[in-house]
């Protein structure tokens, strides 16, 4: 089989920046503008469908921030039927990060979409119903970034503001 | 009359208040509050090895209002203190709570923004058991001291 990495770049140019193989699994650095196409080439990539979204998660670089891009998402991908894995990484700059959403590509990427935004503040955009996740209604701010207090506590919510 | 002296040592007297408390302390109904690891140890002593039922606790109850010894075991985060209220005010008078951990006692390990630090911020505490986990033996000891503490007068060997 063709190097799934080398397709990528052929077919989708200056949006696929490093790539590096370890061990058998791929990983590329794409554009966040072009995310979307590149998961719906994949997962409809005749040699290799990637039939299965594995995950997704988003990162802080808090000190990568200077340099434009503090936070990313990581997609994880697998196929099925050639037993091959990707994964892509998509730097996010500024401090109000917003991406694509993958959930019209991969239904899946929902909940994970949702954490990703509930822990980090990385807003999809298309996301059929961006709301917290994990903390409840009335949480403020975003605790797994990395600027956020590490012994900052909010008030307990009441039984109301779980249902 | 001095009943003592006329019926010898064929009687015994006591107050009612004691004979009720004496009852209440070896009958013991818990209600298993577990949420993580320490739960497990729970397992070992309701079973035979260590054995509860040695103490009058191994009715266990899985609802609120038919027990009187909330027991909680594990961490509790922030979404669950509510509930775990909830499941404390629906507990019948008088009620006992034994924090059992280090994460119900203290948030243990976990100091972060998701776990809640000690038990005591949403319900009142009779006894704190050390440990992560504890050995069932200081479950045992937990009990014993809310034994102790539902009935002041009594000697516990
Ligand atoms: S105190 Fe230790 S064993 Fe008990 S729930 Fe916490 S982490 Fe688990």
């Amino acid at each position: 089989m063709m190097n799934l990495l080398e397709i990528l770049q052929k077919e989708f140019g200056e949006a696929v920046g490093e790539v590096h193989q370890n061990y058998g699994d791929d990983t590329a650095v794409v554009d966040s503008s072009r995310i979307v196409d590149i998961l719906k080439f994949l997962k409809e990539f005749p040699e290799c469908p990637f039939d299965l979204f594995l995950d997704l998660c988003g990162v802080d670089y808090l000190a990568q921030s200077a340099s434009g891009g503090r936070f990313e998402v990581v997609y994880h991908l697998y196929s099925l039927p050639k037993k091959k894995r990707i994964r892509l990484r998509v730097k996010i700059a500024g401090e109000k990060p917003s991406i694509q959403s993958a959930v019209p590509v991969y239904p899946i990427a929902d909940w994970f979409e949702r954490e990703a935004y509930d822990l980090l503040g990385i807003r999809f955009e298309g996301h059929p119903n961006l709301k917290r996740l994990l903390m409840w209604e009335g949480f403020e701010g975003h605790p797994l970034r990395k600027d956020y207090p590490i012994d900052k506590r909010q008030p307990i919510p009441t039984l109301g503001n779980l249902l | 009359m001095d009943l003592r002296k006329f019926f010898g040592d064929t009687v015994l007297t006591t107050r009612i208040k004691d004979v009720v408390n004496w009852g209440r302390k070896y009958a013991l109904w818990p209600m298993p509050f577990g949420t993580a690891c320490c739960a497990i140890e729970f397992m070992g002593v309701v079973s035979a090895q260590f054995d509860i039922s040695r103490f009058g606790a191994e009715v266990v109850r899985f609802s609120p209002r038919q027990s009187d010894l909330l027991l909680v075991m594990g961490t509790i985060n922030y979404k669950q203190a509510p509930i775990l209220k909830k499941i404390y005010e629906q507990m019948c008078e008088p009620k006992w709570v034994v924090a059992v951990g280090a994460c119900a006692s203290s948030g243990g390990f976990y100091d972060n923004y998701s776990v809640v630090q000690g038990i005591d911020e949403v319900i009142p505490v009779d006894v704190y058991v050390p440990g992560c986990p504890p050995r069932p033996e200081q479950i045992l000891d937990a009990v014993m001291k809310i034994q102790k503490k539902i009935d002041p007068g009594a000697k516990l060997e």
